[in-house]
């Protein structure tokens, strides 16, 4: 009993901040219609600036609880400032073009990004410990666990919560919805499209960025990070339909209980399992689980 | 149709860069060999390209190819370089064969998950798979050729350079062929619309599942290429990475010419090795700013430097189509 609750909690673990960078790539799918592969790089260049904050706020002498802050409002600002720029500065250029060509712009903002972060931050492993002993640790029904871990899960419920109310009950969000059904129609309503798209890319970065940040306590940023995520983002939008929120939650907990039972039961079948059950998933229903299919011109 | 080269003059073409490598130095017989390999794969992509379709998991049939050979090689002493081409080739298209039908009624960007679904699968079974040697792979013995082998080894890197290229330009003569062909320009009307050829009473799911084919078998016979030249084998061959450096010689060469495949290849080459010569931390990045300035200035990839004739300019015309078209959910 008690050992399908540790791979059902370490699943959520994984779910949580899954949840959060795939919300980021399904976000920007259905807005702007691009596959973006660069996204893992987002992830990594968070982690990468949270750890520098960390380390910063550590060698002033601050406290933990002050670095943890610094690096989500770090990770924050610039994602947004380099979203920005991505948008207007070179994917705008590529906009008309077919699917495929904005995937493989992606794939070459993809290659440039992994080498900037070689550059800035070299190619040995990067720790930001600090904040990971911030909550202390946990007993949970006779199971010992990093408070830092367990506080995961209510923040992406948090996020997933805010972007879900953000699109369904605020205005803004309305309109993004518009543009994301019907972008001609949006046009002539007078909706400044061009403009949702930045910002639309902008809050896919930052929710990348973000997840980088919260992770960057639990692991070591290396390079080869950003490819290993992107694979697992893919996956789960995949699975839960490209462009659909709720989606991107259940896709993101299948592939986190899949991610903990592989390791807990079969560890050498880590990568098969996710991707099986997204071909499966695909094979079934080709438009993942949560979308409508839609109609198509002939 | 436009008049082109007749497959005669291509077979003296090949046989004549064949012949050049004699001249070459040694360090560019292999970058040759393996630009030619690369050729091989990425025109199996522009293949199934112009049915609209891009795989992004012909890495799978590359390792298959690769590791069919390998293992066949170490269990038989199988070492004639011809027919590790063949077996790789039959191992890819065994693979294409089975998979092909399954995704042919997938399009777009869910073809190419799919594609690459199925590689990342090959890969993490490959990683863990303790008798294949885990992601550390395993090593396999020189080639030979036709009962000879080549201890020399400047001789035996003209060996490999003469066999990819005569495959590889054989493959290309192949698919211009098949490019002209009714099949060819069925293909090509599968990418405009699907539900239009099947109305016209073709069955758009088999030409995409024989262009796959054709794309399998192309990248099991580079797969033996890149083990040849490497003498290893490891899972990095099926690694979407790997995948995406096929695309990138695809997209760069478009899908215009064949020639233009081949000069993509060696340029990718070329620049890989310049900037590991002298950018040896930044080689991705120069791969990105020019794969970038290739999809913003030659839309149509550099096969479109030197074709432009009438047919070209029908396609430019109706370009705001295919903006809509691109632009439509």
């Amino acid at each position: 009993m008690n050992f399908f609750l540790t791979i059902i909690l370490d699943g959520l673990i994984q779910a949580s901040w899954l949840f959060i960078v795939a919300l980021g790539l399904t976000l920007v799918f259905g807005v702007l219609k691009i596959l973006n592969i660069a996204h893992g790089s987002f992830y990594a260049l968070g982690a990468y600036i949270a750890a520098t904050a960390v380390t910063m706020v550590a060698a002033r002498g601050l406290p933990p609880s002050v670095g943890f802050v610094a690096m989500l409002l770090s990770v924050a600002l610039i994602a947004a400032a380099v979203g920005l720029l991505l948008e207007r500065g070179l994917l705008k250029m590529f906009y008309g073009r077919d699917e495929v060509v904005l995937l493989l712009v992606t794939y070459a903002v993809f290659l440039i990004l992994e080498d900037v972060t070689k550059l800035i931050w070299g190619v040995n492993p990067i720790y930001a410990t600090q904040p990971y002993e911030l909550f202390g640790n946990l007993e949970f029904a006779g199971l010992y666990y990093v408070g830092y871990d367990l506080v995961l899960i209510p923040i992406s419920a948090v996020v997933g919560f805010a972007i879900w109310f953000g699109l369904n009950r605020t205005v803004i969000g309305k309109i993004v919805l518009a543009v994301i059904h019907n972008e001609e129609m949006s046009v002539s309503m007078g909706v400044r499209v061009n403009r949702v798209y930045a910002i639309a890319f902008a809050f896919g970065v930052l929710l990348a960025a973000l997840a980088g940040a919260l992770t960057a306590p639990k692991i070591s940023m290396q390079p080869g990070l950003s490819s290993d995520v992107i694979i697992l983002s893919f996956a789960i939008v995949v699975i839960g339909g490209l462009g659909s929120v709720e989606g991107a939650a259940v896709g993101a907990i299948l592939v986190g209980l899949a991610r903990a039972a592989s390791v807990h039961l079969m560890p050498q079948a880590e990568l098969f399992m996710i991707y099986l059950i997204m071909a499966a998933v695909l094979m079934f229903r080709p438009e993942g689980l949560f979308k409508r299919e839609t109609a198509r011109r002939i | 149709m436009r008049k082109g080269l007749h497959p005669l003059v291509m077979i003296v073409l090949v046989a004549a860069v064949m012949l050049f490598g004699r001249a070459l130095p040694t360090w560019t017989l292999s970058l040759a060999t393996i630009a030619a390999s690369n050729a091989l794969i990425a025109l199996g992509i522009v293949v199934l390209a112009r049915t609209g379709n891009v795989s992004f998991g012909q890495g799978l049939f590359f390792a298959a190819g690769g590791y069919g050979v390998a293992l066949i090689a170490n269990a038989w002493g199988l070492t004639d370089a011809v027919a590790q081409v063949i077996v790789g080739a039959a191992c890819g298209g065994l693979l294409g064969l089975v998979i092909g039908p399954l995704i042919a009624r997938y399009s777009g960007i869910f073809f190419g998950m799919l594609t690459l679904a199925l590689s990342m699968v090959f890969y993490g079974a490959l990683v863990k798979s303790t008798a294949l040697g885990g992601s550390d792979g395993f090593n396999v013995g020189r080639p030979s050729l036709f009962g000879m082998s080549f201890t020399d080894p400047r001789e035996a890197d003209f060996m490999l350079y003469a066999v990819s290229v005569i495959v590889t330009g054989f493959a290309g003569i192949a698919t211009t062929i098949l490019f002209r062909s009714e099949f060819g320009l069925a293909s090509l009307a599968v990418r405009e619309n699907n539900l239009r050829v099947e109305y016209l009473g073709l069955s758009a799911n088999r030409i995409i599942s024989i262009n796959f084919l054709i794309a399998a078998i192309f990248a099991g016979a580079s797969g033996a290429f890149a083990l040849m030249a490497q003498r290893h084998i490891d899972p990095q061959f099926a690694y979407w990475t790997t995948s995406g450096e096929f695309v990138f010689v695809a997209v760069l060469a478009g899908n215009q010419s064949v020639a233009a495949v081949f000069v993509a290849s060696m340029a990718l080459e070329l620049v890989r090795s310049f900037s590991n010569l002298y950018l040896p931390n930044t080689w991705q990045l120069v791969l990105g700013v020019f794969l970038l300035g290739v999809i913003l200035f030659l839309p149509r990839g550099i096969g479109s430097l030197w074709i432009r004739d009438r047919r070209m300019r029908r396609i430019t015309a109706t370009a705001p189509l295919a903006a809509e078209r691109g632009a439509a959910p």
